[in-house]
């Protein structure tokens, strides 16, 4: 079956610049490097990966926001990679975004009606009942009160901002939802009712999701498939149960024993302290990228880039990028890699 | 990671109301700036003080009318008992009466206070109008240099540097007879339409730059906050986006500059009229009565006083208007 959205060979570089008075460029960042993820109709993808390893810039190329350096995005089989604003027109409202920050997210000049109604009169959607009647109804739909239709952001919580970004995203009854983050600003005791709302939404309305978190807790309940990225590349993907209980890429273990609540069996569970930090996507390493803080790195995983492939063993789906894979499982030696760190 | 929005240094009650519920209409940024505003006794007392001579420019013909002079008239000239043999007045403080309220012109002998109510009516006209201009060509400019960017920003960037840098006054002093001479053969006298508008002109080219600079780098991190990636993903044209998203966001910088710029624009407007290449004879004008002031104020200081404490009230209530709209848009900065 074709896929929802399918991004194939996806590479994003920006310039970096340099030089007094005449620019010029002296690089690139490589934050996004060559990633192929698939998102099925009705399907939840979780993208997991550290701060700065480019999971915002591969959802902002996913809707189209950027223009992708090399490579292709699919949306039911289309290429929109390169479709200019009237080529996308009539795709825009089916893929839409929540965004991480709630306060930057929404115009502190608009009222809360104009901005849910905002991407219905730029679609020029009327809804039976008119916009305001919708915009109630969106209001109610994400748990806030359809009165607060003439206020203003800044007199909502950050908790309640989010769930109008929600509202907005859902005005145009997307098909697919690229959420950057969406709770990961928000309070830990608000955080959990924020994805409540959206495991709900996503089961009433079956919209597919892309969902975007820096850590693997976060999108455990609500993924089908999880995808590991690391400094640009997707290193490891599958679905939930393989990468949860049966992980083989050795960052994909570092994060899962960052997790609190990730063993669900009570063997005691591996721990993994990563050394250093993440190394500059502008010079990435020469290989695997995650060699320079890997405790299983050997001389070839410098020469060779170890490709996404289904080792033996793995389930149908279940593609790893390393040499040297771990054991599929969450218990183990403990790992420290950093003396000062024990 | 982003920065917060200003708005989240709102008062935590207001958050709190909008959880119990409460009224449904919500208030505007613009109407919280307006109660900070009203607040402000300074920046009331000023405002009344600008909206004053707004009014005595406006209604400069019918105070004329109400007392029965006119600023062209001599009348010094046609009565034999206002000013003495060398022109100066006759009567004690430069001649004030309740005829003259604030004394005679020496020399040609006009009514000052019509001169000044007449003045103040010429400079802030000239000034409003390049201040309208300077705004609208700022804003066109700021906009699309922090919207568009790239080269087309880099291009105006040089020529805001450039026009910052640039010794205006003195360009404005040597350039404008040199205008004078291409524009007016040398047996006609200069029209007044010609220097109002060159005057307008002029201080439009050196005054947009500013407010573009500024409002460009507003632009530059309005463009990178996710309510604008929000409404692209939405399918707006740049249009909606620089209307609906962008300028509503901008109006606190633009107000806030454009009331600052105005008294800035009337002093400019007065001191090139004093230095002789402003409004000509017999158009009333502030700054000239500051000019003619300093040739007679050994004998008559008072000429020199009412255009000087005039204009001085008015730069100062208006500096003051600008600081407190400032405050009332910005709590934050408060002192
Ligand atoms: N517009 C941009 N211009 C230049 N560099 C960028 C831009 N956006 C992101 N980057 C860089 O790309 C890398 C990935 O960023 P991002 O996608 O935001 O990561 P994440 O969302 O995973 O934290 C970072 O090194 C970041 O500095
Ligand atoms: S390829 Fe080598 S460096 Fe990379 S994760 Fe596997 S073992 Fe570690
Ligand atoms: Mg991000």
């Amino acid at each position: 079956m074709q896929p929802l959205l399918e991004l194939k060979g996806l590479t994003k570089y920006f310039p970096v610049t340099g030089g007094f008075i005449f620019k010029r460029q002296v690089g690139n960042v490589h934050a996004v490097d060559g990633v192929d993820l698939k998102v099925g109709e009705g399907e939840t993808v979780g993208l997991v990966g550290e701060s700065g390893c480019g999971k915002s810039t591969l959802g902002r190329l996913a809707a189209r926001l950027y223009e992708p350096t090399f490579g292709k995005v699919l949306y039911r089989g289309q290429d929109i990679s390169t479709a200019s604003r009237r080529e996308l027109k009539p795709i825009r409202p089916e893929i839409q975004m929540i965004f991480q920050d709630p306060y930057s997210s929404l115009n502190p000049r608009q009222t809360v009606g104009a901005i849910i109604s905002g991407p219905m009169e730029i679609n020029g959607i009327n809804p039976p009942g008119g916009h305001e009647k919708r915009v109630r109804e969106l209001l109610e739909t994400v748990g806030l009160n359809p009165e607060h239709y003439n206020r203003f952001p800044h007199e909502f919580s950050g908790g309640q901002r989010q769930r109008i970004g929600i509202a907005r995203a859902l005005a145009l009854n997307p098909k697919l939802i690229i959420a950057d983050e969406p709770v990961s600003a928000l309070d830990v005791s608000i955080q959990a009712q924020v994805i409540n709302l959206l495991q709900e939404l996503q089961r009433d309305l079956g919209i597919a999701f892309l969902f975007i978190a820096h850590d693997l807790a976060v999108v455990r309940h609500f993924s089908q498939r999880v995808a590991v990225m690391y400094l640009g590349k997707v290193v490891e993907v599958g679905d939930r149960e393989s990468i949860y209980l049966r992980p083989r890429h050795p960052y994909t273990h570092a994060l899962l024993s960052a997790v609190p609540e990730a063993t669900v069996e009570d063997e005691p569970r591996q721990r993994i302290r990563l050394a250093g930090d993440v190394p500059s996507p502008i010079n990435p390493p020469t290989g695997c990228r995650f060699r320079t803080r890997c405790w299983k790195a050997q001389e070839r995983c410098a020469e060779e880039a170890p490709p996404l492939i289904q080792l033996a063993g793995n389930r149908e789906g279940h593609l790893t990028a390393c040499h040297f894979p771990e054991a599929p499982t969450t218990s183990g030696e403990d790992v420290v890699l950093d003396p000062a760190l024990a | 990671m982003t920065i917060p929005s200003e708005t989240t240094a709102e008062p935590a009650t207001v958050t709190a109301s909008a959880d119990s519920g409460g009224a449904p209409v919500g208030r505007s940024p613009g109407q919280l700036m307006w109660r900070r505003f009203r607040r402000d006794p300074t920046g009331m007392a000023s405002a009344v003080i600008v909206l004053f001579f707004i009014l005595v420019a406006i209604g400069a013909p019918l105070i004329s009318m109400l007392y029965g002079k006119d600023p062209y008239t001599q009348y010094g000239q046609e009565r034999p008992d206002l000013l003495n043999e060398f022109g100066y007045p006759l009567g004690a403080n430069g001649g004030i009466s309740s005829e003259f309220w604030f004394g005679i012109e020496p020399g040609l002998g006009r009514d000052v206070f019509m001169q000044l109510v007449y003045g103040i009516r010429t400079s802030l006209l000239i000034a409003l109008v390049a201040t309208i201009a300077t705004t609208l060509i700022g804003i066109v400019i700021g906009i699309v240099a922090g919207y568009v960017g790239g080269r087309t920003d880099y291009f105006i960037g040089r020529v805001i540097d450039v026009l910052l840098s640039f010794p205006s006054t003195l360009f404005i002093i040597a350039f404008m007879p040199v205008l004078e001479n291409l524009m007016v053969k040398p047996d006609e006298e200069t029209p007044v339409w010609l220097r109002a508008a060159s005057l307008i002109i002029f201080l439009t080219v050196f005054g947009w730059a500013a407010l573009a600079r500024l409002l460009r780098g507003n632009v530059l991190s309005l463009r990178e906050r996710e309510f604008v990636e929000a409404a692209k993903v939405t399918g707006a044209s740049p249009a909606r986006i620089v209307f609906k998203e962008l300028l509503p966001n901008l109006w606190t910088p633009i107000l806030i500059q454009s009331t600052l710029l105005l008294p800035a624009l009337v002093t400019s407007e007065a001191a090139l009229s004093f230095l002789g290449v402003g409004m000509i004879e017999p158009t009333p004008d502030w700054g000239r009565m500051f000019l003619r002031g300093t040739e007679v104020y050994t004998d008559d200081i008072t000429y020199l006083m009412f255009p000087g404490i005039a204009l001085l009230i008015f730069v100062i209530a208006f500096n003051l208007l600008g600081d407190s709209v400032r405050d009332a848009f910005d709590p934050k900065i408060r002192r």
